[in-house]
Parts: structure tokens; C-alpha cells; sequence
């Protein structure tokens, strides 16, 4: 393979006026011509859905595939507290330079200053384009919109829609896209998943596609195609993501050449239910709102871990991130409190559940925001979020303080992408989670249905079209080579899926196993020795997995054993990555905490003179020998210092 | 504890169904869809065809799961989905009857899976807001009451399971269609579109639901217990615009 520049495209001059500036230099394909342009968007949450709308507004042919039965159902639909935009709304000094700072501080400063200023810039057209849209924002009782906080934040910037913020967004997004539709702008598959990318001449020119229901693989011809496929926190099996969530189309872009950029970036969320059982298939996520007026604390002594929390006296009580965190107490960014909670309960200080032989939980408290608050304000603010506690645990938030543990919950890695979102194949763009871009090391609250809808309103819609303008319209008519290829190899993989030599196990059973190894080697703590073990087991069950995966029924029918099966299989290939890519970066930034790299008070060490770059990794031929492209961050505008949130 | 499930099996659109019937034995902690995991890996480790079902986020807000346990659309806890029932909520009925959604809108693809297109049809009729991504004015230029908020909320967090339309013995969707309509035309935003009402209820007609007659049953059975006066709301937006 040749070797890549990598050039993030980066407008130069000064920080505010980049976008305005890139925006005019951007070439716009004449409203006459739009339609005889294809793309192809595969994933419809919020980031896909809202450049599919954005898009067919626009008059481009759009082909849009999810794997749901409608593009309603994306987790996108899962994000509970809220979504930044720097509005200033509660005149508390809050600014687009604010949040553009608050976002690369929060993500240890590992991304790029270009792009998250653009992030902060756009916030605000959000806000004001959910409202248009009807989004039912929480309103103070003047009947303009309230906000309230999230961790790594000392203003109020966060519009929230209850405990349902990503439904309400996703639902206009999806309303949006509803209406080209009807249009016949944009032509949808849902219950279709992407198998392969196809590549022509080195550019990205379509799908492989395979229908759930009726197993028949497509071909999919465009000018260019937009993943915006999600997060792989299910690499790990156990996490809050939905249970269809997977990597696999982009990781069947990265086996073309798209680079994956900081594969070993997952957050860490502090507040999820813990885990009770062997049987559970995944965590819930308890929002991180909840923290603005609940007190996180564990029991001082062991001897009271096992006593109703109830019992045990104030005196007795460690309210942890307070005592630890100052400045922002219970708000700390969520690697932080992660972190905090670990080491409690490493400790032994844990409350609830034994796993492994260690009580996993701390309490999340309301009792003193009840008593001064009324219950009638918390039952307002959070009551959807303790109705879900108690369905889950069969507890009362209102009257036994809850239990939460971390658990994954987003990848801030993901495809390597441009200023342009363009990942390194020509033709092939990245949005939302898919996408590395914005969040460095770690993602503050409320800013993951940003960046989605960032890139799916207001930049992909800029940027293909700027790439559209390049070039004329392809001739998707035209019978390819390279599509019946793709189509043969896809059935190719199926076949061994579904035929391995000596069939024993479920996917699933071989994804639990997977999932214990990541979590133990690249999970809230990585080392040396740890991850060189992870690696080699990760290969030898991968080995096993292709030799003994029992996938029952055929592929001419619906059939999840064999979606998870494919799904699982790239997961395998991914947590390797992973490994390598922590291995690698020796120190330690936002959620990625090398042991060896720690200072006296537990906080990251990060090396600045050395690892001040995106791990951008390139696929060899073989999932074991990856190479490392680094593009290195340069700081013109802030200066990166030690995060501190004492 | 073992219980004893009655399980409904359809290879295709096409073909007859029947119940097929396994035991098994969990824990109460597990949840309902944990327990059909389960199921599914013997099922697999057995050689056979594991039970399709449809689920995906596991926490009640993305509306994929939809099973009728006991013959109640999401099973016996109230405003609940079936991803969050657990089985400590059936720790006094040892017997279960697995089905799928029943309605002729909403056609069987296989086992417990069902086909929930026709939904979509009636959003494509006019469940939005008609405007051009970037066109909004700042969103504090128009303030909206906090209670007419609130209400376009309570409306709005349908998550379009097909509950009330498995429930209902018209098999109508118009708690579905005036959830949407309620939502949108109570905001100032949304009452430039006066015809919502009438689309959408002619598009909910041409996929096949029945119509209202007030049995009610659709409020019951929703996990998000949508309000029936989602349809008064609905009613005087259809007749102010007619």
C-alpha cells in the first residue's frame, strides 16, 4: 500500500472565521444538476438521518439504509439528559469560545482545534433548528427554553427534552427525512445492512447490501457514500449501546483503506445500573443529569458496605467527587468520576451486587435534593429516569439512593475523517459516531446529539457537495466488475459463517468471552503485560471462533443468529485493533488510563512531547500487523495544560 | 424457576404458524428478553433455528420489542415495554403465551416478528414540520407556554411500538396518528400544516387499520401511556380544519 499523507485539510487563518471562510470556498453543484447525483448514507440515526433530509432538501438523489425496521428505532433514540448549544441563554458568560474550550479541555486536548470550533459555532443553528422542527425542549415557565448542566462545564448550556433529549431530536430528524421520502428525494431500506463497501478505482462508488428479511444481497451504485453508522461499544459485548448496534460497516471501510483513528478512545460512563446477573445482555445508562443534584458516595468503612444505605450515618458517608473534585464535585467529565468510582470500589468500598468477588456500586443520593428541592421538582426533572431505575432493579430511587457503576457507552475513535468529514478513501465521508473527529479523549455530556447533528445538518450537506461539484455524475446504470466482486465476496463470507468445520458455539458465547477479555485488558485501566495477553487470546479466539461458530438456518431467510455472527466476527478483528492502539500510546489522556502513566493523585499523565497526535491506523492485510499514520495536533489557539477539575 | 412457554413459530409472510412449546428454567432477576436469549442459545447449541424477535435498545425508548405475553400487547407490567418486563414480574404464572403483534396492517415476516412499515407511510402523510434545514429563527423568538410544552411532550414520546394497534379489536392506529397530530399542531410551529390530521388519517386508512370506537384499549396498553385525549386534540384539529 502506498504511504498516506495525512493532510486534515484544515482551514488556516483565524478560528472564527475558518468555516464562513471554507464554507465560500466550497464548490456548490448548480440546483439543475443535483438529481442526476446519487448518495448513499447507511445508518439513519441522528447524524445520518439529518444529512439524508439535509441532503434530498438539497435535490440530490439520496439512498439511505439502516439495519432497524425504521430509522426511528437508531439509538441516537437512547440519549437521555440533553444537547449543547452555547446560546448563553442564563447569561453565565458562556460563548462559542467557551464551549470550544470546555470540549478540547474535556477531551484532553487530542483533537483538532479546527473542528471542534466548528462544533461550538453550529451548536447554536441546532437548538434553533430542533425548535423549528417541534422538538418539545423543556421550558421555563416565562416560555423560553431552560437549560440546565453537564460535567466539565461551570455554565448552563444544556437543552434537554426530559430524560428523552435524543428521542425528540431523532424523531425530527427522522420526521424530516419522513417528508423527502414522501417526496421521493430520498428512497429508504430499512432491515438492510451494508456488507462491503465497493471501491472503484480506489474510489468509494457503493454498498453490498443484504436484506434481512429475505437474506438476497444488493448492490448499491452512487458518487459518493456517507457512513454514519454509530459507536462500537458492543466490541466489549456488555455495554449501554443497543443490542443491533456493530462496527462492521466501518470496519469493512477501514479493510478498504479508510484509516481508523484512536481506536482505543471509549468512554467510560460513571452512572449505569450495575450488573446483577450472568444471563444480562446490557447495561443501562442512568443519565448523566442526574448528577446535577444527586451526591455520589460510598460508605467510609468496608464494614458498612453490606448495610441498608438508609443506616448508615451521614458521618459515615464518603461523598467521593466532592471530597476529591472541589471546583466541580459530582460534575467531574465522566472519565474522571469513572475512575473515581473504580477506585472505590477496588478499594473494597463498593455497595450492591458481587461480580467476580467485588461489590460493584456506589450510590447516586437524592435525598438531600428531595428535601430542599420538593418531590414534586425532582419528579419533574428526572421521573422517567427513576421510573427506569425501578423497573430494572425493583428499587425506589425516591426513597433508597441508587446504585451506579461505570460502563462503556461511546467511542470517541472511529473512522479517520478530514476537516471535510472525508475519511482517506476518496469519496467515502464519516459522520457522528462513526467518525473520530471531535471529542479527543474523552466526550463531555451532551455533546454526542451535537456533533451528530452538526455533522448531519450543516457540514456533510457542505462538504459532498463540495466533493459532487468535483466531478461529473457517474453512470450508475453502467454494469461493474468491482460490484460483482464485492457481491461474491460477501457471499463468500456468509458461506463460511454458516459452514465453519467444527460448529460448537453461539456467536453470542464467543462475543461474551471477547467482551471479558477487552473490558479486564483495555477497559477503565490498561498496562503493558495486560494488553500483550489480551492480544494473543483476542487472535486465539478469533481462530476458534472461525472454527467452531454454530450458526444455524440458511442465508435466503431472516436470520439473526447469522447477522450477529458477521457482526461479530468484525468486533473480533476491531478488539485487536484496540489493543494495539492502547499498547501504543504510552500515557495516559482522558479515558485512556495507562497505569504506568499516572500521577501520585490517580489523575492522567498525559506526554504532550510525544503523543500529541491521532493514532491513525491503516489495514495491512492482516487484522495482527496494522500500520500507524500519526497526524500530529497542533495548538494555535489554546494551550494544552494538565486538566483540573480540583 | 421453570416455566413452561407456548411460543409462536411462522417461517415466512406466507406460511401457517402454530405454537411450539419449551421449557425452561431462569432466574427472576432475568429480564423477559434474557430469558428468550436463553432459549435461543439451547436452541442453537441444539442444531435448531433460534426464535426470531424483534429488540434492540433493551431500555424501552427505541419501540422495536413487541411481544404479547398472556394475550397483553408488552405483557402484564403496566406502561412498560416488553424489554423491561422481568420475569420476577410472572413469578406467580408458570405458563406463557408468546405471540406476535396480531393486525392486519402489521403482517408476520417470521415468528414474533412483524412488519411495521405501514407506520412509516402514515409519518410520509404529514407527521412534520415542514422546514428547510437552516431556515429556523433563533429558537427564543417565539416563546412557548410551559404547559403547551409540556403537553407537545407528553404527546410526543410515542415510540411507535404498534401496542395500541395490537391491542385494539379494530386494529386502528389512531392513537398512533393523534399522539403525532397533537404533538406537532399544539405547537406554534406546527399549525401552518392544517391538513395534518386529514392525511394522516386517510394514509392510516390506506394501510389497512381500522377506525376508532372508543374502546379505549389503546391507552391502557401503552408504555408510554398516551393519553386517549390525544384523539379530542386530534378530533378539533380535523373539524376546525374541515
Amino acid at each position: 500500500m502506498k504511504d498516506l499523507e495525512l493532510d486534515s485539510h484544515s482551514p488556516k487563518g483565524s478560528l472564527e472565521d475558518r468555516w464562513t471562510q471554507h464554507k465560500f470556498n466550497s464548490k456548490i453543484v448548480n440546483p439543475a444538476n443535483r438529481k442526476k447525483y446519487t448518495v448513499i448514507v447507511v445508518g439513519t440515526g441522528l447524524a445520518g438521518a439529518a444529512a439524508a433530509a439535509s441532503l434530498g432538501e438539497m435535490g440530490y438523489n439520496v439512498k439511505t439504509f439502516c439495519f432497524q425496521d425504521s430509522p426511528r428505532r437508531a439509538h441516537s433514540i437512547a440519549a437521555q439528559g440533553g444537547i449543547n448549544g452555547a446560546k448563553n441563554y442564563q447569561n453565565d458568560g458562556d460563548s462559542v469560545w467557551r464551549l470550544f474550550y470546555d470540549t478540547l479541555k474535556g477531551g484532553d486536548f487530542r483533537a483538532r482545534e479546527s473542528n471542534v470550533f466548528r462544533l461550538a459555532e453550529l451548536s447554536s443553528n441546532i437548538i434553533d433548528q430542533a425548535v423549528a422542527q417541534g422538538v418539545p425542549f423543556a421550558r421555563e415557565y416565562s416560555g423560553y427554553l431552560a437549560n440546565r448542566s453537564f460535567g466539565g462545564a461551570q455554565v448552563s448550556r444544556t437543552f434537554y427534552a426530559r430524560g428523552q433529549t435524543g428521542q425528540q431530536l431523532l424523531l425530527g430528524a427522522y420526521q424530516a427525512m419522513s417528508k423527502q421520502i414522501a417526496e421521493g428525494s430520498i428512497t429508504h431500506h430499512s432491515r438492510c445492512e451494508m456488507q462491503d463497501l465497493i471501491m472503484v478505482k480506489n474510489h468509494a462508488k457503493g454498498i453490498v447490501s443484504r436484506d434481512l428479511i429475505t437474506g438476497k444481497l444488493e448492490t448499491h451504485m452512487a458518487d459518493c457514500v456517507v457512513l454514519c453508522t454509530g459507536g462500537y461499544s458492543n466490541v466489549f459485548y456488555l455495554s449501554t449501546n443497543a443490542k443491533g448496534c456493530n462496527t462492521s460497516a466501518i470496519w469493512r471501510a477501514h479493510k478498504h483503506g479508510a484509516l481508523f483513528a484512536n481506536p482505543c478512545f471509549t468512554q467510560i460512563h460513571p452512572t449505569c445500573i450495575p450488573q446483577h446477573g450472568a444471563l444480562q445482555s446490557k447495561l443501562t445508562l442512568m443519565s448523566e443529569s442526574l448528577r446535577n443534584d444527586g451526591r455520589v458516595w460510598a460508605p467510609k468503612r468496608k464494614e458498612d458496605c453490606d448495610k441498608n444505605p438508609e443506616d448508615i450515618a451521614e458521618e459515615n458517608r464518603d461523598y467521593f467527587l466532592e471530597r476529591m473534585y472541589p471546583a466541580f464535585g459530582n460534575l467531574v467529565p465522566r472519565d474522571i468520576a469513572s475512575r473515581a468510582v473504580k477506585l472505590i470500589c477496588d478499594e473494597g468500598r463498593g455497595v450492591g451486587h458481587e461480580i467476580e468477588g467485588q461489590k460493584l456500586g456506589v450510590y447516586l443520593d437524592f435525598a438531600q435534593a428531595i428535601k430542599k428541592m420538593g418531590l414534586e421538582a425532582i419528579t419533574e426533572k428526572y421521573g422517567n429516569l427513576f421510573e427506569m431505575y425501578q423497573r430494572i432493579t425493583a428499587e425506589n430511587p425516591y426513597t433508597t439512593p441508587m446504585r451506579i457503576y461505570p460502563a462503556v457507552h461511546y467511542t470517541m475513535g472511529g473512522l479517520w475523517v478530514d476537516y471535510n468529514l472525508m475519511t482517506s478513501i476518496d469519496g467515502l465521508f464519516a459522520g457522528g459516531e462513526a467518525n473520530f473527529s471531535d471529542h479527543g479523549a474523552n466526550r463531555l455530556g451532551a455533546s454526542a446529539l451535537m456533533q451528530g447533528l452538526a455533522d448531519g445538518y450543516f457540514i456533510l450537506p457542505t462538504t459532498v457537495s463540495d466533493y459532487l461539484a468535483q466531478q461529473k455524475p457517474f453512470d450508475s446504470e453502467r454494469n461493474f466488475p468491482e460490484a460483482e466482486q464485492a457481491l461474491k465476496a460477501a457471499q463468500t463470507r456468509l458461506d463460511l459463517l454458516l459452514n465453519a468445520p467444527d460448529p460448537q458455539k453461539t456467536p453470542d458465547d464467543f462475543h461474551r468471552q471477547l467482551g471479558q477479555i477487552l473490558w479486564h485488558a483495555c477497559g477503565m485501566a490498561r498496562e503493558e503485560k495486560a494488553l500483550k495477553v489480551a492480544i494473543v487470546e483476542i487472535q486465539q479466539l478469533r481462530e476458534q471462533f472461525w472454527q467452531q461458530v454454530k450458526v444455524t438456518g440458511t442465508d435466503t431467510e431472516l436470520n439473526q443468529t447469522l447477522e450477529r455472527a458477521g457482526r461479530v466476527a468484525d468486533f473480533f478483528e476491531l478488539a485487536e485493533l484496540m489493543c494495539i492502539d492502547a499498547l501504543t500510546r504510552e500515557e495516559s489522556c482522558g479515558c485512556h488510563a495507562r497505569e504506568e502513566h499516572i500521577t501520585e493523585d490517580g489523575e492522567a499523565q498525559r506526554h504532550d512531547d510525544d503523543f500529541s497526535y491521532v493514532s491513525a491506523w491503516q489495514y495491512s492485510g492482516n487484522a495482527s500487523l496494522p500500520s500507524l499514520h500519526k497526524e500530529e495536533l497542533h495548538f494555535e489557539f489554546v494551550r494544552p495544560n494538565t486538566r483540573n477539575y480540583r | 424457576m421453570i416455566f413452561t412457554l407456548h411460543i409462536w413459530r411462522q417461517q415466512d409472510s406466507k406460511s401457517d404458524g402454530y405454537f411450539e412449546q419449551h421449557d425452561i428454567d431462569v432466574d427472576l432477576e432475568t429480564s423477559f428478553l434474557e430469558m428468550l436469549d436463553a432459549l435461543n442459545e439451547q436452541l442453537i447449541v441444539a442444531g435448531k433455528q433460534a426464535i426470531a424477535f424483534d429488540f434492540d435498545c433493551r431500555e424501552g425508548i427505541c419501540g422495536s420489542c413487541n411481544l404479547v405475553i398472556n394475550g397483553a400487547p408488552h405483557g402484564k407490567h403496566r406502561a412498560t415495554t416488553t424489554c423491561q418486563q422481568y420475569m420476577r414480574d410472572y413469578a406467580d404464572e408458570k405458563e406463557l403465551w408468546i405471540e406476535p403483534w396480531r393486525a392486519t396492517a402489521f403482517p408476520i415476516i417470521k415468528d414474533l416478528i412483524v412488519d411495521r412499515s405501514a407506520f412509516e407511510k402514515i409519518i410520509q402523510a404529514g407527521g412534520y414540520i415542514e422546514m428547510r434545514t437552516g431556515s429556523a429563527p433563533e429558537a427564543n423568538t417565539m416563546p412557548i407556554a410551559k404547559q403547551v410544552a409540556d403537553e407537545a411532550f407528553d404527546s410526543a414520546t410515542c415510540i411507535g411500538c404498534g401496542a395500541c394497534v395490537a391491542v385494539c379489536p379494530n386494529a386502528s392506529a389512531t392513537l398512533f396518528v393523534a399522539a403525532k397530530v397533537s404533538h406537532l399542531s399544539s405547537l406554534p410551529q406546527g399549525q401552518m400544516d392544517n391538513q395534518r390530521a386529514k392525511k394522516m388519517l386517510i394514509a392510516m386508512e390506506g394501510q389497512g387499520f381500522g377506525s376508532c370506537s372508543n374502546y379505549r384499549e389503546c391507552e391502557r396498553a401503552c408504555p408510554k401511556e398516551i393519553s386517549v385525549s390525544n384523539i379530542t386534540t386530534m378530533n378539533k384539529a380535523l373539524y376546525k380544519s374541515a
